[in-house]
């Protein structure tokens, strides 16, 4: 049987290319890589009228067939069969932009010039209509000589006209339209021109409306109110992590509380009850309480994706990026690092510029991750006293704020040394095309956010968990005999390394138990968390709750090293994800081991300056 | 049509014009081919919508249907015939 038809979905940027791809797939899809590069593939299925299958592929959004990133280099490749591992598409789905026909159509000229059947979706058509724009779909359909279909892909309107129109395309023997304009082979002015006439010839009427978007525009882009609204959202977000997120990170915690309890209660006290309860179910647990926090931060981060104001946001912060050798584009995967360095470093892909792109991705491990939160969260708790500073100014809000404040100052003097000296080239410029708002669709979030809980518990199951159950092995063989004085802590595998390497740190403060710690949460941050109540819980052989952890750490810390263990973790890069995809998206182990090396080396400095200024004030 | 040319980065806000020309050596090739792709060419009709004023920030400008922000650096390479209404 022959493999199901080839429709490759192509566009310009901000065409609505994924939500189209959304909605002609639904949650039939498949998110893979293109071997050799960075750049993901997304394909998925979708049933023709006529009930056979067709696997749709989207390309990553492009301007014309001249790539000027690796993503852009897929698209001309998948779309003139060069693709190494794809087979060449049946078909091309053209996306293009209804209101913007004069830059869209030149893409077009360029794609329908390729000869493979081409049917164009005339997308956005209701912003469009709704900027005062008049439409003749046929007129373009003519001009073109390809078939034309609206569509509004958020609303999922025309969605079944076009399958119908690809049912035509790929219907054997189906004789493709095969344009002979000379222009078609032109160059780019001459495209463009021929562009500008198509699109005058399909346009019935234009009325000048006062547009939504310049009107938001003139707020959003205000020098005063534009900053203050991004501060407002900002703010916002975080807030809602921090608040709405708590509730259910709780409910998860206490339910796998209630897992391990169970299992205590059918078990024998051996040491396979051991491993199930204090190794996998504390381990996994550990890590999905955390799921609900990353869902509200990349929810927030989706919706201004697609609503059009993330690239307002780079606008505004464009200038303070320049400052130290950026552009405002590293602000998106700037701001994506604070739910995780992982997908931040995934979108540096959209800056052009290598040198650019390699320093965001450097100091994307000093923006705050969310992986930091819990284990801020328990020496906060335990540690900082709970009072009031000001009215509605708590000390260990404060606190919490001025760790991440230290991250974002640390990463931008990093940036600026990078690039004066690593890094260093002529600062690439900040050109971008600013999307209309829209309203982003429900659909198109849940998917969005379904893809990102898939990923993050994929590291979850492996991982993490996994690097729980090595620690817990590590604590507990070769296990103690019954009549030593030693504890289990200081007999086991992870107890002896620590006592090789504690002295390395004495001079900043850290004792051995956090030593310990640091071990098993080179994986991952979060795991020192589980990792210290590990520790504490075996060597005091009681429950592992948060309250009698933050009494275990306040009992055995001194402020200062405390303050010294903060500061750590606003440096340190404890994670083995962000490595790996430091090393897929540099190609190669120079960058991550250069990023291991100098993130270390500043954690150690700056833990060591922490700890003793503190010691000599006296904390 | 003795017009006074004004660059981009000097043209008074809300002000239409169009472009007259644009300085393709002042540019580098990825920034040039950028240009060309959102559509900069001789004639198309251009306006400046915003400014991020403090500290000399980028520009927003209207070119055709689509709104691009540019650095004033680019900006300046444009060079822009103000329409007199």
């Amino acid at each position: 049987m022959n493999p199901a038809p080839l429709v490759a979905l192509v566009g310009n940027p901000n065409a609505g290319k994924s939500a189209l791809f959304n909605a002609l797939t639904g949650a039939r899809q498949k998110v893979g890589n293109y071997p050799g590069v960075t750049v993901e593939r997304h394909a998925g299925r979708m049933a023709l009228p006529d009930g056979r299958p067709v696997e749709l592929l989207d390309l990553p959004g492009t301007y014309s067939l001249e790539p000027s990133s690796p993503d852009e280099r897929v698209t001309r490749d998948v779309v003139t069969g060069a693709q190494a591992g794809e087979r060449l598409p049946d078909a091309i789905v053209v996306v293009v932009d209804a209101s913007n026909l004069d830059n869209h159509l030149r893409f077009t000229l360029q794609l329908i010039a390729l000869g493979l059947p081409v049917v164009v979706a005339l997308n956005m058509y209701d912003l469009a209509e709704r900027d005062g724009l008049k439409l003749d779909p046929q007129a373009l359909a003519r001009e073109l000589g390809v078939p034309v279909v609206p569509t509004v892909a958020v609303r999922k309107r025309g969605i079944d006209d076009l399958k119908e129109a690809l049912a035509e395309l790929v219907t054997p023997g189906a004789t493709a339209l095969r344009p002979s304009d000379p222009v078609l082979h032109a160059d780019i002015a001459t495209l463009q021109r021929r562009a500008r006439q198509i699109a005058m010839a399909a346009t019935i009427s234009e009325t000048p409306v006062r547009r939504w978007t310049h009107m938001l525009d003139s707020v959003a882009l205000h020098p005063v109110f534009g900053v203050l609204l991004l501060f407002v959202v900002l703010f916002v977000m975080f807030q809602a992590v921090f608040f709405a997120g708590a509730a259910p990170a709780d409910a998860i915690a206490s339910g796998f509380d209630w897992l391990a309890g169970l299992v205590k209660q059918v078990m024998p006290e051996s040491i396979l009850r051991s491993l199930i309860t204090d190794g996998a179910i504390a381990g996994v647990g550990a890590v999905i309480k955390f799921l609900p926090q990353i869902l509200i931060m990349f929810f927030f981060i989706l919706v201004l994706e697609a609503s059009g104001y993330m690239v307002r946001a780079a606008f505004l912060m464009d200038r303070i990026m320049a400052s130290v050798g950026l552009s405002g584009r590293a602000f998106i995967p700037l701001l994506s690092s604070f739910a995780c360095a992982v997908p931040g470093i995934m979108s540096t892909r959209t800056i052009e510029d290598e040198k650019d792109r390699l320093t965001t991705i450097l100091i994307a491990p000093l923006m705050t991750c969310s992986a930091r939160l819990p284990v801020y969260t328990l020496v906060i708790g335990a540690m900082i006293p709970n009072v009031r500073v000001l009215p509605f100014v708590g000390l260990q809000g404060l606190v919490m704020l001025g760790l991440y404040i230290m991250g974002v100052a640390g990463a931008f003097v990093v940036a600026l040394v990078l690039r004066r000296t690593v890094t260093k080239g002529a600062s690439s410029g900040f050109m971008m095309e600013m999307p209309k708002y829209q309203l982003p669709s429900v659909r198109d979030l849940a998917i969005g956010l379904w893809s990102r809980a898939e990923i993050f518990l994929k590291r979850a199951g492996t991982t993490i968990a996994f690097t729980t159950i090595v620690l817990w092995a590590l604590l507990s063989f070769p296990q103690v005999p019954r009549d030593s004085h030693v504890s289990q802590v200081n007999y086991s595998v992870a107890g002896r390394i620590a006592n090789t390497i504690e002295p390395a740190f004495r001079p900043i403060g850290f004792n051995r138990d956090i030593v310990l710690a640091l071990i098993p949460a080179m994986a991952a941050r979060e795991v020192s968390v589980a990792a210290l109540g590990t520790v504490y819980a075996i060597d005091t052989a009681g429950g592992d709750d948060e309250t009698k952890m933050a009494q275990t750490l306040h009992k055995r810390w001194s402020l200062a090293t405390a303050l010294a263990f903060l500061i750590w973790f606003v440096f340190a890069p404890q994670c083995i994800s962000t490595i790996a995809v430091t090393r897929r998206e540099t190609n190669g182990w120079k960058w991550p081991a250069f990023m291991v090396g100098y993130l270390f080396l500043l954690a150690y400095i700056m833990a060591g300056i922490t700890y003793w200024l503190a010691v000599f004030a006296g904390l | 049509m003795a017009t006074t040319l004004l660059s981009l980065e000097q043209l008074p806000q809300r002000q239409r014009a169009t472009v007259a020309g644009i300085a393709w050596d002042r540019l580098s090739a990825p920034e040039g081919r950028r240009l060309r792709e959102l559509g900069f060419d001789e004639g198309v009709g251009i306006e400046v919508l915003h400014r991020a004023r403090i500290g000399g920030g980028p520009i927003a400008c209207r070119i055709g249907r689509m709104t691009v922000a540019l650095r004033r650096r680019v900006a300046g390479a444009i060079h822009v015939d103000p329409l007199t209404s």
